[in-house]
């Protein structure tokens, strides 16, 4: 069994340390193994703290978000090391704390294609804290909080109801698939962060993406009939491809004529490995694909979908 | 996983043929050609005698624009008409 991975991601001063502090507290979350870059105040008497120093390896497709963390790679494949060896105490879990102002993709793409790594271990949840008082700040929150499946909005404390409420809004714009919800000193309910806990796509109304190019937002892109998946891997690869820094997530629920859907998901190039679901939830086997990106464009990707894959 | 990449894992002889063939309208617009090699490997030919081996399908965009010179874009409206002819 795969050890699962849960990486908590936010921007300088949002609440992660504080997060992963009062979910450490917790019973439930007994026996984690946690990788920091930082030594702050994370309160991990009874858990192991291990602190990585940022270590980048570039490609040699030299894509900038494709590069991978050396640091990490090492530094799971030793925990493994120690743990089989007995050397350390059991873990059952790994959180992953980033810096404010890591790109989650690296990460992501590490976990996801180094050669041994995906064997031993799996990306359960990619978490994001939002800071409720100040909002979004800088390019690196947004592609964290695109890259996440609960965005977690701190300080509901302190933070006005009114301009959370804005910044929900916000966030909701930023990325529909996840799951917001708010946190006071860093408490919030262990399942809603360990789980990949992103609102269902096929909830989510049509996205149109109308507001300024430059602006990340999300479209929706629906397909009626089934989907050739052969030719939707060749149309996502070219796609990933070509509009890699403009594309930051891309998930959905594909028909691609099985019993049931297919879901699909990915940070940026770093793509999960397809999962097949058992069957629909319901009678409506419609595929939906949300993107969340850089100047999308609704009815020319679904154009391009239909030639590539059908549907 | 780097071998076993998403879009062609657990592909048998027979879906690595399709998956060529599919990929061959496409690269037929810039006048290139894939022929499948087995466990995701496909060659790529170019007209000028140009053949590269690649290992899956993001490096296949990596080469094949380098044969091309230019972007390879799937959302160009000019390939878009050669698939939908």
């Amino acid at each position: 069994m795969r050890t699962p991975v849960v990486l908590v991601t936010g921007f300088l001063g949002s609440g992660k340390t504080t997060l992963i502090s009062r979910l450490l507290e917790r019973p439930e979350l007994g026996e984690t193994a946690v990788i920091v870059n930082e030594l702050g105040e994370v309160g991990i008497d009874h858990h192991l703290l291990r602190r990585v120093d940022e270590r980048t390896v570039l490609l040699s497709s030299g894509c900038v978000c494709c590069v991978l963390r050396g640091d990490l790679s090492d530094e799971l494949r030793d925990l493994l090391n120690r743990r089989d060896a007995g050397d350390i105490p059991h873990f059952r879990r790994v959180v992953i704390e980033t810096t404010g102002v890591a790109e989650p993709a690296p990460i992501v793409h590490t976990l996801l294609t180094d050669p041994l790594l995906p064997y031993h271990y799996s990306l359960a949840a990619v978490v994001a804290t939002v800071d409720g008082q100040h909002g979004v700040r800088g390019h690196e929150a947004v592609q964290q909080i695109a890259a996440a499946d609960t965005l977690v909005v701190t300080k509901a404390d302190v933070a006005e109801p009114a301009a959370m409420h804005v910044l929900e809004r916000e966030l909701e714009r930023l990325n529909p698939t996840a799951q917001t919800v708010r946190a006071a000193f860093g408490e919030v309910d262990p399942s809603l962060v360990l789980t990949p806990s992103g609102n269902d796509v096929r909830d989510l109304p049509i996205l149109d993406g109308h507001v300024h190019p430059d602006a990340v937002h999300a479209v929706t892109l629906t397909l009626d009939r089934a989907v050739d998946w052969t030719a939707f891997g060749i149309w996502l690869t070219m796609l990933l491809h070509a509009r890699g820094t403009e594309i930051l997530r891309v998930k959905g629920l594909l028909d691609t004529g099985a019993d049931g859907p297919l879901l699909v998901n990915c940070v940026q190039h770093a793509v999960h490995p397809p999962e097949h679901l058992d069957e629909w939830p319901d009678d409506v086997r419609r595929s939906r694909l949300v993107l969340i990106g850089r100047g999308l464009d609704r009815s020319t990707l679904e154009r391009s979908l239909r030639a590539f894959a059908g549907g | 996983m780097a071998k076993e990449h998403w879009a062609t894992q657990g592909d048998d002889r027979r879906a690595q043929v399709l998956r060529a063939r599919t990929l061959n309208r496409v690269l037929s617009h810039y006048r290139l050609e894939a022929q499948a090699w087995g466990a995701g490997t496909l060659v790529l030919r170019d007209r000028k005698g140009g053949t590269a081996v690649v290992d899956d399908l993001t490096a296949l965009w990596v080469q094949a624009e380098r044969f091309v010179g230019d972007r390879l874009d799937p959302l160009d409206p000019a390939l878009l008409d050669t698939l939908s002819s």
